[in-house]
């Protein structure tokens, strides 16, 4: 059987709307996660019992459950609360920001762990309250720290994303899938979709090692 | 919000009976998939150490493959290409004499993939070990094969156990992709009583204490061997 490259020259545009959707759910789930893990964090962290409990059962959680159940159970709970369809990809985002959010916040805590107590000291003893600490002096440390690995995590968000496949979101996994399946070509775009995932991620944790080159200096 | 109460749909057949089975599955799944993962593992970890630049190389290739491939991509490729790219006899006998193609499928699957994420733990649990215990062990005339044996593996091994546990869990989770190749593992089995019976809030609760379950019972089972297998003095403290 002869190898057809036509096929995916043929579908190039199809299946560049379909990335273009990958990177944008990534994207945002990203966003919002780093947001909702940041709060979760300073939670853990805060020094209260009931904050910490409350953030740490969230992380353990969703740190339990297989993403493509916490995809589903979003598609059924999402229509369900707001009362009306609204669409797969919001469905998509809410689950991967909320379930992003569990494991951004692990890496969040040790870099916030990661700056030593004498800054934060020193930002109470010139008089800064805990919100002012830690916007200026503690965040912006700990984010420089963690940076690489945020931007690991990044990557495997990406790959993750080509789970929303199981609800039919058109992303460049279901739209590979999609013309695989009307072409019958199942060999040469599999293979196709395995190349563009691999270059992405590839060239991504390159960069990355040279981010943490620098970093270690 | 509009929605009608039936807790005890769960209870009632056949829906019981495929959840018990979808856990089946599930642990069928992850415990054979496994096997491949630490066993392969540990072979590639150990080769990405190796002074050998051939086995390194090898090694590396590996796992910067699987690892930069989402794995539903790769379940894909197995289950879908591999048994065509294989000479015609083999192709043959996949296509039609594989014993449970799917499970056996996803479980191949599954494990290639896990064992470049465990090998990459591995290899960070040899290099964690100081070069001076390879020199002596050189110096004191061991070979490479009796250097890894008796020096450097029995301290890595014991090293490694905590972020193994945590690769053991993610396997159960990952294991749930087998459903898109056509294993009713629990996953699959939730998602079906839903559409069976529109309740989806009782179906994937079940399915989630389930995960909860599961996640919990390794936690403690392995808590133990990490307590076993803690060099004192060598790591702070077990998970």
């Amino acid at each position: 059987m002869a190898f057809d490259v036509g096929v995916i020259f043929d579908s190039l545009p199809f299946l560049a709307e379909g990335l273009a959707l990958s990177f944008l759910l990534t994207l945002l789930a990203a966003a919002g996660g780093i947001v909702l893990a940041v709060i979760l964090a300073l939670m853990r962290l805060s020094g209260y019992t009931a904050l910490a409990l409350i953030s740490a059962a969230y992380v353990n959680f969703f740190r339990s459950m297989p993403l493509i159940l916490v995809i589903f159970w979003f598609f059924f709970l999402v229509p369900l609360l707001i009362g009306r369809p609204v669409g797969g990809f919001y469905s998509a985002l809410i689950a991967f920001t909320l379930f992003e959010a569990a494991y951004y916040s692990e890496i969040i805590r040790a870099g916030i762990q990661s700056v030593s107590r004498g800054q934060v000291a020193a930002g109470y003893a010139t008089g800064l309250t805990y919100g002012q600490t830690m916007r200026f002096i503690v965040l912006p440390q700990a984010f420089r720290n963690m940076t690489p690995v945020l931007l690991t995590q990044g990557i495997v968000l990406f790959q993750d994303t080509s789970l929303v496949f199981v609800v039919a979101l058109r992303d460049f996994m279901t739209a590979t899938t999609i013309v695989a399946r009307n072409e019958g070509r199942l060999i040469e775009m599999y293979l196709f979709a395995a190349a563009v995932y691999f270059v992405i991620c590839f060239s991504g944790s390159l960069y990355v090692r040279r981010l943490q080159g620098k970093f270690a200096r | 919000m509009q929605y009608n109460w039936n807790w005890g749909v769960l209870l009632q057949e056949p829906y019981l009976g495929w959840l018990i089975s979808g856990v089946g599955w599930t642990i069928a799944v992850a415990s054979a998939a496994w096997v491949i993962a630490f066993t392969l593992g540990s072979i590639v970890g150990v080769a990405r150490t190796l002074p050998n630049r051939w086995a390194r190389g090898a090694a590396t290739a590996y796992v910067e493959l699987l690892r930069n491939v989402p794995l539903l991509v790769q379940l894909f490729i197995w289950y879908f290409v591999v048994p065509e790219l294989l000479p015609d006899d083999w192709g043959r006998w996949v296509k039609r004499d594989l014993p449970l193609p799917e499970y056996t499928t996803a479980v191949i699957g599954l494990g290639f993939y896990t064992a470049s994420r465990v090998a990459e733990q591995v290899r960070s649990g040899i290099e964690s070990i100081s070069r001076g215990q390879s020199m002596a062990g050189y110096a004191s005339g061991l070979t490479t094969l009796q250097l890894y044996r008796y020096v450097l593996l029995p301290v890595a091994f014991r090293v490694i156990v905590p972020p193994l546990t945590s690769e053991f869990l993610t396997i159960f989770k990952n294991s749930s992709l087998a459903l898109t190749i056509g294993v009713l593992e629990l996953t699959a089995q939730s998602r079906q009583i839903t559409e069976y019976t529109f309740q989806g809030f009782e179906a994937f609760t079940a399915a989630t204490v389930m995960y909860v379950v599961i996640t919990l019972t390794v936690t403690a089972g392995m808590s133990l061997v990490e307590r076993r297998a803690r060099i004192p003095g060598f790591i702070a403290k077990g998970g």
